[in-house]
């Protein structure tokens, strides 16, 4: 399967990106890893007249904690989050995440940027973002700005981002001492996309009481979804038993899965309270 | 629209005039005649286009030639040098890698990748680290063979007993 023609540019700056995107309009795309993009153009359901490839400028890629925030560039592949060294201390979700994200040769190409600019609600970051309250990091004419995760995903396949903007970082707050964070999808087989997954990040005092909670579901919805209820329902007290079958009720009320191959809405919904559940224990267990 | 690339394939380098739509994969297979990587799913599922792009295994199927520019490739037809066998290639011819073969350059080239990360894999990361490619035909316990058998190899251990198992 070939993709229909396009003509292509390989920007050596941001500026020049930006400049290009100004320049070609609305049927220019940003080729980051193209696991998403070049299957799209494959099977014709995209065709762009140009490609903006910016794998070819420089500084887009690394992960660091600065000023209060996890900071990680939006060219980073997913087998960098994988063997990094900054990831496994307070972010073990991330480890979660990549390690159940398609195989390794697409983990060698698919970029975090590209995972949630794409607005796919099957992808597994935008989940694991929301129950981090990441925010987004936009560069375009007039500059930088920031969008909370919140108000990134827009709809099927549509987020906050402008024709002329790039996303350059994304930004996590660093979590407080006593928080533990888990992600798990059910998928049919290695590489596949979730059935349902569901992403969990708790911060306990030394009460036992939850100080902050934050849920995101994984391809139950048209868009990703925060379970806000569920946050609702554990904030302010401390976890038990039926604390936790409340929140994973809601979560699974809450969502509005479709049927399909992967399964009924039934199944769906049952699945994602199963999952809210065991990614809540989880991440109390890594909070102590 | 064409444009000129140069890459480097198995050590030689070379410059070519492609469109941009064309895929890696067809550039290495129908332009420069290097059939040893194969085509199976086309969607980025089966694993049997893997090559290394500046030493880490990609689906060459969903990597355009055009961005392939200043690159180092090698493909299955770069393992073997004049020495002798690759030590994956040893690995699978010894312990019965394969059967049809259609697969194993890919997982050949993937295995290359995951002993150059990790020279002494359990069975498990075998395992996952293989996960992106598929086999139809040998349920996969003689490929974990072989690439433990070339880890070994490469560390210079003591080979394991390439010796059938009967069950
Ligand atoms: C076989 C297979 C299995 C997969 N399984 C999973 C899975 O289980 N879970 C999962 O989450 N994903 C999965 N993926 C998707 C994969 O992770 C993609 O790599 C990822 O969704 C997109 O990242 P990319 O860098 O490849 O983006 P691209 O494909 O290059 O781009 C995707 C979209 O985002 C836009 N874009 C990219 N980067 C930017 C940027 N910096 N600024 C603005 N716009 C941008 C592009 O224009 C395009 O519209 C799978 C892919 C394949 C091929
Ligand atoms: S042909 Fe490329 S992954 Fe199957
Ligand atoms: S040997 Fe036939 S597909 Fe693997």
């Amino acid at each position: 399967m070939i993709p229909a023609p396009f003509d292509y540019y390989a920007p050596t700056t941001l500026d020049e990106a930006i400049s290009l995107l100004q320049e070609l309009g609305d049927e220019a795309k940003i080729l980051a890893g193209g696991h998403s993009l070049l299957p799209m153009m494959k099977l014709r359901f995209a065709s762009p007249e140009q490609l903006i490839d910016i794998n070819n400028i420089p500084g887009l890629s690394y992960i660091k904690e600065e000023d209060g925030f996890l900071k990680i560039g939006a060219l980073t592949k997913e087998a960098e989050l994988e063997h990094s060294d900054t990831i496994p201390g307070k972010y073990p979700i991330f480890l979660d995440a990549t390690k159940l994200i398609a195989d390794p040769q697409v983990r060698n190409m698919g970029t975090i940027g590209g995972n949630l600019a794409h607005g796919d609600a099957a992808n597994d970051h935008p989940a694991v973002m929301l129950a981090m309250r990441a925010e987004v990091v936009a560069t375009g004419p007039e500059g930088q700005r920031t969008i909370p995760i919140d108000e990134f995903f827009y709809g099927f396949y549509m987020t906050a981002l402008g024709e002329t903007d790039i996303l350059t970082e994304i930004r996590i707050p660093i979590p407080a001492a006593g928080t533990g964070n888990a992600y798990h999808k059910l998928e049919r087989k290695v590489g596949d996309y979730a059935t349902a997954g569901v992403a969990v990040q708790l911060t306990l005092d030394s009460e036992g009481v939850c100080t902050y909670a934050g849920i995101g579901l994984t391809n139950v919805n048209p868009t990703p979804l925060r379970a806000e209820r569920s946050e609702q329902a554990l904030l302010g007290n401390k976890l038990t038993e039926e604390v936790i079958a409340q929140a994973a009720q809601f979560a699974s009320e809450d969502c509005n899965p479709s049927d399909d191959l992967r399964g009924d809405e039934e199944y769906k919904r049952a699945m994602v309270g199963v999952l809210t559940k065991r990614m809540i224990h989880k991440a109390m267990e890594r909070a102590q | 629209m064409t444009k000129e690339i140069t890459i480097t394939l198995n050590g030689e380098k070379q410059s070519l005039e492609v469109e941009p739509r064309l895929l890696l994969v067809h550039l290495i297979r129908e332009n420069l005649n290097q059939t040893g990587t194969h085509i199976g799913c086309d969607t980025s599922s089966c694993g049997a286009c893997t090559i290394l792009v500046d030493g880490k295994s990609i689906k060459s199927c969903t990597m355009l030639a055009i961005q392939a520019d200043g690159k180092e490739i090698i493909t299955v037809e770069g393992l073997a040098t004049t020495e002798g066998l690759h030590p994956i290639q040893e690995g699978f011819k010894e312990n019965h890698g394969l059967h049809c073969g259609f697969c194993t350059p890919g997982m050949m080239m993937r295995a290359v990748e995951l002993l150059e990360n990790n020279p002494n894999p359990t069975e498990e990361e075998i395992r996952w680290g293989i996960s992106g490619n598929l086999c139809r035909c040998t349920g996969y316990n003689n490929i974990v063979k072989a690439i433990q058998y070339a880890g070994a190899k490469i560390r210079g251990d003591e080979l394991p007993s390439t010796e059938p198992e009967f069950v």
